[in-house]
């Protein structure tokens, strides 16, 4: 064994040992964030969360209305973003596969997808807040829904491009007019894929606070108008966090892990349908 | 039904007497190009009707590539053109203007690799009836259960109709196939290589259901297998890159060939 | 009756032209709900461009009036006064560009050894659970590091990491400005270590992905001489992968750069430029999210507006190199 062998033998695992150290160093975070919210957010957790409205400061209370706004907001942006996601990646994957334009529609969408989401809130804010006057369920509905096409969009096109041509060919072969061999054949081989991407659009959009901070603002009153400010547990999340009062903070890490775990079991559900579709 | 000059000398070459036959699609002068390169040069070729015509040829001369202008498959893809004549039932469908979906569900075609849809045995045969006909459960019963009949599957499945079509063998897929495609009621079944992925049971019961299909339908069969074309076929067409070298009667073809290219092909020589 | 007469046409081996007839006609009708289908899906593609327009135009309108009073001063000018309605960009900005810079040098080393990992130490069975593992990590929303990072992450580092960095690189001639002053906890290090942690799973995945696009004969022509992992990884793997890893690498930057809330919770929201990373800040994002609503008078939104303007710009020249990147890496692996 040379000296040169021994030294590229240590190279490599001192490599190797990083290696681990980085993946435990990453996991690390993982459980350290997730135990500190098990923590702080368990002892919260009780009927009286999912029943009763929030309270002011001082008293208990419960985190009814901002869950309730939250379904009710995520409920919206997702019927409103779906069609266009599904429908554009629908083009761009058939009637437009080989065309300029898609391939520039592509570009622009995965920038989309990560364009920081403040801005996107600051866009409703202009088109829709100030000219009618006042914070709104619908504009934070929106603001979520312009986060919800990219993702639905990039999914549903490639879902549909991984439809075998020899499949669609066969629809073809029949003197079937692309609609029908979209609806019957692509839509219906690439039905789970489709639905995972809406699942995982739900996932992302269940946790976002910045696009609702100046277009559904917040409502400490239990409201269910649409047209006027609502409540969502990211916003409230925010606001009881940030104050200085015990029993708030404390509703603050409850709802925390509320959200999170919701994210994680759609997420998880998500993986699920896809793995299941590679089981032929 | 009208002879070109051209046609008329091409039938008086052939070897057996093809005038009491009708050209049920008449080929003229076709080029075809993949966007510079010219795949297909100046093919002159009859079907005739409820006759079964072979087109054999090595890898890459064109025979997939000819029975695809035929539904114009070709059209879903840019860069893919076709110039000159292919006469059926009176018209050219390569014109611009045609009904390109009226034209598929007249000229059918099965392909290489077995393709059921995502959906039941039934569905996967009812989806193309129902796309042109109205009518009531019985009647779509009745149609199913025919075509499946035609392909020779019905006995196999008449009691699983509700389960998927992948379900099914690669055999039973590929009679799915052909089932489906029968059900519209086509004139004329294109046959890409339909055998090339199946076991030798399967192709012998395809081989079978072929020559039961000619009494209704013009059949034409593209094959790699020249010992499959001598078995299923009436005439037979013999192409080597892009040209069409030879066509006469399958027995003819395969017996004393004319051309050196073709007996080299048939002999093995090259393949 | 129907079957038995398509059964006598199908004898006669035509169909029968008014069959064709008819059916020519419900191809027809068809064909048109066809068009009306491409023309709305169509519709739906191009909105996605007309968002992205409709996004800019606005932006750029309600900057306008903030751009017209400051002008190209805005970008350099470090006053931030509401009450004399004087604006300047550059605190922000410099916070914005230093956090996720620090956030970029803890995470694409680490991310790059952690898909090392993935990629060639893992036992395959574990491969998979560790991946989800770390894309866990991404699906955790923003707010939940934020309150994690504020009531956790900044008093540990406050009582640990911070005095340790005082006492050892603080003391440093020249380098120690970097690390000076008391240790608080919040401030502009602390948001770019959460930061870090946000970006990791991205730079993972993407890395991860990347490196298994390399053929494996070239691999194995590596190992077939005798080198060893860390030597194919850094001379065939890396290479070869590199506009790739670089392209992922930026797809985390433009990710950080656009985080609001976990970096609003940290940042300690000073207007101001210090030497020391250790001192409070301000970004782009964490400014428009505290002072939006409270934001009075036009020229006060507009100035924030035009913060929203620069930061949509910024993040969107570097997701499209990002993108540019990861493009061209998968035409050349085909």
């Amino acid at each position: 064994m040379t000296r040169l062998y021994r030294a590229r033998r240590r190279r490599n695992g001192l490599a190797m040992g990083i290696s681990l150290a980085a993946t435990l160093f990453g996991l690390g975070w993982l459980v350290l964030i997730l135990g500190v919210l098990l923590w702080k957010g368990f002892g919260g957790l009780s009927v009286a969360v999912f029943t009763e409205m929030t309270p002011p400061p001082g008293a208990t209370g419960g985190l009814l209305n901002p869950i309730v706004g939250s379904l009710i907001l995520t409920s919206i942006a997702v019927a409103l973003g779906t069609p266009v996601g599904i429908l554009a990646g629908t083009y761009m994957a058939e009637y437009g596969r080989h065309k300029r334009l898609t391939s520039v529609i592509r570009f622009v969408n995965d920038i989309l997808l990560s364009a920081p989401s403040i801005v996107i809130g600051l866009f409703v804010y202009e088109i829709m807040v100030f000219p009618m006057g006042h914070f709104s369920g619908w504009a934070g509905a929106v603001a979520l829904a312009l986060i919800v096409v990219p993702v639905v969009l990039r999914t549903t096109e490639d879902m549909i491009l991984l439809v075998p041509n020899p499949m669609r060919e066969a629809a073809f072969a029949l003197g079937v007019p692309r609609v029908y061999v979209i609806r019957h054949v692509c839509y219906r081989a690439a039905r789970a894929g489709m639905l995972t991407g809406v699942l995982l659009s739900v996932a992302r959009i269940s946790g976002e606070t910045a696009p609702l901070l100046f277009t559904a603002l917040n409502n400490q009153f239990w409201s269910t108008d649409i047209n006027a400010p609502m409540a969502s547990l990211p916003i409230v999340i925010f606001q009881f966090a940030l104050s200085p009062y015990e029993g708030w903070q404390a509703l603050a890490w409850t709802g925390a892990l509320i959200i999170t775990l919701a994210v994680l079991a759609l997420s998880i559900g998500a993986r699920a349908l896809t793995a299941s579709r590679k089981e032929p | 039904m009208n002879h070109s000059a051209r046609a008329t000398r091409q039938a008086a070459k052939l070897s057996v007497d093809v005038s009491g036959l009708e050209e049920k699609v008449s080929i003229r002068r076709l080029d075809f190009f993949y966007d510079q390169n010219q795949a297909l040069k100046s093919i002159d070729l009859p079907l005739y009707r409820n006759r079964v015509t072979a087109l054999i040829g090595p890898s890459g001369c064109g025979k997939s590539t000819l029975l695809r202008v035929l539904n114009r498959m070709y059209q879903l893809y840019p860069k893919q053109r076709a110039t000159g004549e292919v006469i059926f039932d009176g018209e050219n469908i390569l014109s611009s203007g045609q009904d390109l979906n009226l034209l598929r569900s007249r000229i059918g075609m099965v392909f290489q690799k077995p393709t059921p849809f995502p959906m039941s045995i039934y569905e996967n045969i009812a989806f193309g009836i129902r796309l042109y006909e109205r009518m009531p459960r019985s009647e779509l019963d009745d149609r199913v259960e025919s075509a499946l009949k035609r392909a020779a599957l019905w006995d196999e499945v008449e009691d699983k109709l509700s389960t998927n079509g992948l379900s099914l063998s690669g055999g039973q897929q590929q009679r799915l196939c052909i089932a489906r495609t029968v059900a519209v009621n086509p004139e004329v079944i294109l046959l890409d290589e339909p055998c090339s992925a199946l076991d030798p049971i399967s192709t012998a019961k395809i081989e079978e259901l072929i020559e039961e299909l000619k009494a209704d339908y013009t059949i034409a069969i593209v094959t790699h297998n020249m010992q499959q074309a001598a078995r299923v076929s009436d005439f037979t067409a013999f192409m080597y890159l892009g040209e069409l070298v030879e066509f006469d009667a399958t027995d003819q073809i395969f017996m004393s060939p004319r051309d050196s290219r073709t007996q080299d092909y048939i002999t093995g020589r090259f393949g | 009756m129907g079957e038995l007469m398509a059964e006598i046409a199908m004898r006669d081996g035509t169909i029968a032209v008014a069959d064709v007839r008819a059916r020519s006609k419900v191809l027809s009708r068809l064909r048109r709900s066809d068009t009306v289908f491409h023309a709305v899906t169509r519709a739906a593609a191009v909105a996605v461009l007309v968002i992205l327009g409709a996004v800019i135009l606005s932006l750029i309108d309600g900057a306008l009036p903030a751009l017209r009073q400051f002008g190209l001063s805005f970008l350099y000018t470090e006053r931030w006064n509401p009450v004399t309605e004087k604006f300047g960009a550059i605190a922000p900005i410099y916070g914005t560009v230093v956090t996720s810079l620090i956030a970029m040098l803890v995470a694409v080393p680490v991310g790059l050894m952690i898909a090392l990992f993935l990629t060639e130490l893992c036992p395959t069975w574990l491969r998979r659970p560790v991946g989800i593992a770390i894309e866990l990590l991404a699906g955790i929303p923003s707010i939940i590091y934020g309150i994690w990072g504020l009531f956790v992450f900044a008093p540990f580092l406050q009582h640990t990491l911070q005095p340790f960095l005082i006492e050892t690189l603080g003391a440093v001639p020249g380098l120690g400005m970097l690390f000076a002053g008391p240790p608080y906890g919040i401030g502009i290090l602390t948001a770019g270590l959460i930061l870090a942690v946000m970006v990791l799973p991205f730079v993972t995945a993407i890395s991860r992905d990347v490196f298994e696009t390399v053929p494996p004969v070239l691999k194995e022509a590596a190992y077939g001489m005798g080198c060893t992992t860390w030597e194919v990884f850094r001379h065939i793997v890396l290479p070869y992968t590199r506009g790739g890893v670089v392209g992922g690498a930026m797809l985390g930057l433009g990710r950080a750069l656009g985080e609001t809330m976990a970096v609003t919770f940290v940042i300690g929201n000073a207007h101001r430029i210090s030497g020391s990373i250790l001192a409070p800040g301000t970004t782009i994002s964490a400014t428009i999210a505290n002072e939006f609503n409270e934001a009075v008078g036009d020229l006060y939104t507009s100035s924030l507006i035009a913060l929203g303007l620069i930061l949509f710009l910024i993040t969107f020249v570097v997701l499209a190199v990002a993108r540019y990147l990861l493009l061209r890496l998968e035409r050349a692996s085909g």
